[in-house]
């Protein structure tokens, strides 16, 4: 079985973000960027399912302009064995996203096509589910455990109550959540190897798919900032600060 | 304007996130239509037509509704969208899994998490975990739309009389089926509910220890929440996680025990009113938004709490 891991690039998630003077965005300026935590999830686990001999070939996917690549050589150094980029001058929005992958998904045919679950910097938590609509396949989103079982993956997944599991037919989309698995580091000699790796650049127009513009960003601000309050020295000092001042208990 | 707002519920009852999903819904005007999608859920149909500001309840009655499946809620809210400007939903784990879906068999673009209406075609969202506030316009005739529960006021649940019509309706795609679930069973008040939130992290230790946190919680009437460390040691379960990809919380109270205050989970509970931070390590970044810091050894601390509360 093929599997296909669509991966994201972004502003890694240790660094906190300063909004651009001019409220057009947020300052990537040389910023340190990485795979999206929860695609390096979505990778991680395509690789378990390698090297359980449950999958035959992974194949990564990124969309976006050429610096994607970066992530997807990350992927390769991890375990992918193809990367398909689809360059496009910005990163798209998950309909565009979603669109695009899909006619991947119809070229390659994979048995089971894994994503994150929301990429850090949009938090829009969206092309897995746009995806499996337009592929009109079924879904299993937010999983934090999948087993690939006699023609179906049963996929565990976190929702709001606790825990559900769900029995999917395949081609099935997936999205990772957090507990899913723990992701490996690349070691250096796969990071040479994956220069070798083949890496194919395909754009919109080959797939037939036009980009549209469905949602506009008007600006962005930089969210009111919490007054840093005070230090209390006992316990005591504590509830009656709640008590008598906020009020809250 | 016409809109069509999905009902966040268990079959047996509605969900108090769809109030603040009506609240939202209010705000951008027009005629609020509420559509009751699951198996066995009357209840929930009467309820939704008391609902103030609710003009007309859609009840689909049906076993293929029953656990929420996306596959065929989706095909059933498209089929039913004709007609409406808007569909929203509160952001839950079902409508998350949903909507987006919805949004594609319409071919229109998703706004996640709005948390402020600004015209009917233009909201406020969080993006970079609540780093940034992007004002975003829909170019869509069609706006599907997900609500951050924590950003509106509740709607009230009396005061309406809308009518209840049936929706013939069975879209079973027979390609997910629901295996099992093991939903976590608690008297506390839901999280995202409650009044006071008093949440543990790393700090705590072991499963054992959140039982110090519990006998705070219950003097409190709090619920208990968690930060991601916490739950990825199996400390508690992960429908406790708050943050940038867990719940949202925004409580009179939250009270954050041995959490250093990442930003991924302080995107989850920096709206609350009055924050306590509780931390060995006065460099923690926790107190750098806390109102009231106290700087300790929980082991101590909560002991001390309980017993003075
Ligand atoms: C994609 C992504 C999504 C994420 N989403 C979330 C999310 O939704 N929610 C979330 O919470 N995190 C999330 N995280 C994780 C986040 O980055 C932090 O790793 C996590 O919040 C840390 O949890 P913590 O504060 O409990 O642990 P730590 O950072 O280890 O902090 C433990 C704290 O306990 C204190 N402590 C220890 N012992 C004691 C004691 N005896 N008395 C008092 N204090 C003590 C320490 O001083 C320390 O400050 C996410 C991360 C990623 C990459
Ligand atoms: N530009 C992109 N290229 C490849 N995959 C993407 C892209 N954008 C989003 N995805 C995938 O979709 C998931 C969810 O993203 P989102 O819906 O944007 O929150 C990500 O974790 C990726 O797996």
């Amino acid at each position: 079985m093929k599997l296909i891991v669509s991966v994201k690039r972004v502003i890694d998630y240790n660094i906190k973000v300063r909004v651009k003077a001019d409220n057009t965005g947020v300052d990537l300026a040389n910023v340190k960027m990485a795979l999206n935590p929860f695609c390096e999830i979505a990778v991680e686990e395509a690789i378990r399912l390698k090297e359980a001999g449950v999958a035959s070939e992974v194949v990564v996917v990124s969309i976006g302009p050429t610096a994607v690549q970066e992530q997807l050589r990350t992927a390769l150094a991890l375990g992918a064995d193809r990367a398909i980029h689809v360059e496009t001058d910005e990163l798209p929005e998950p309909l565009n996203v979603a669109k695009l992958l899909a006619k991947v998904i119809e070229a390659e045919q994979p048995g089971l096509v894994i994503l994150g679950k929301q990429s850090i910097d949009s938090d829009n938590n969206q092309v897995g589910q746009m995806l499996a609509a337009l592929a009109g396949r079924p879904q299993g989103t937010f999983a934090s455990e999948v087993k690939v079982e006699g023609g179906k993956v049963l996929v565990t997944r976190e929702v709001d109550g606790g825990l559900r599991t769900l029995s999917l037919d395949l081609p099935a989309i997936v999205t990772t959540d957090l507990r899913l698995n723990e992701p490996r580091y690349a070691k250096l000699p796969d990071i040479m190897k994956a220069k070798r790796k083949p890496l194919d650049v395909k754009t919109p127009a080959d797939l037939g798919v036009e980009l549209k513009q469905h949602i506009t960003q008007l600006k962005v601000e930089t969210p009111a900032q919490r007054e840093a309050g005070i230090k209390v020295d006992s316990v005591d000092a504590l509830i009656d600060k709640l008590k008598n001042e906020a009020k809250v208990i | 304007m016409n809109i069509l707002l999905i009902a966040e519920h268990d079959n047996s009852a509605l969900n108090p996130a769809t109030l603040s999903a009506v609240s939202a819904a209010t705000q951008i005007g027009g005629e609020l239509t509420v559509l009751v999608a699951g198996a066995d859920c009357q209840n929930v149909a009467d309820e939704a037509a008391k609902v103030s500001g609710v003009s007309k309840v859609l009840l689909a009655d049906n076993a293929a509704y029953a656990k929420g499946l996306a596959e065929n809620l989706s095909a059933l809210i498209a089929e039913v969208a004709t007609g409406y400007s808007h569909i929203i939903a509160a952001a839950s784990s079902t409508s998350k899994d949903t909507m987006p879906r919805v949004a594609a068999l319409l071919d229109v673009g998703q706004l996640s998490e709005i948390i402020a209406v600004e015209s009917a075609d233009i909201f406020k969202r969080p993006i970079y975990a609540g780093n940034a506030i992007a004002t975003v316009q829909s170019q869509d005739a069609v706006k599907v739309i997900t609500v951050r529960t924590s950003a509106f006021d509740k709607a009230a649940a009396e005061g309406g009389c809308a009518g209840v019509e049936t929706v013939a309706n069975s879209r079973d795609s027979g390609t997910s089926n629901f295996v099992n679930e093991e939903l976590v069973k608690s008297d506390r008040p839901e999280l995202t509910a409650a009044s006071v939130v008093i949440s543990g992290g790393r700090g705590l230790g072991s499963a054992e220890n959140f039982a110090l946190l519990e006998n705070v919680a219950d003097k409190l009437g709090a619920a208990i929440g968690a930060s991601r460390a916490a739950v990825d040691a199996g400390f508690v379960s992960n429908d406790l996680q708050v943050g940038q990809t867990g719940k949202i919380v925004a409580p009179e109270l939250y009270i954050a025990v041995g959490i250093s205050g990442a930003i991924q989970h302080l995107a989850g509970m920096k709206e609350s009113k009055v924050i306590v931070a509780i931390n060995k390590d006065e460099e923690a970044p926790i107190f750098q938004l806390a109102d009231y810091g106290l700087v300790g050894d929980l082991f101590k601390v909560l002991p001390e709490l309980e017993a003075k509360l």
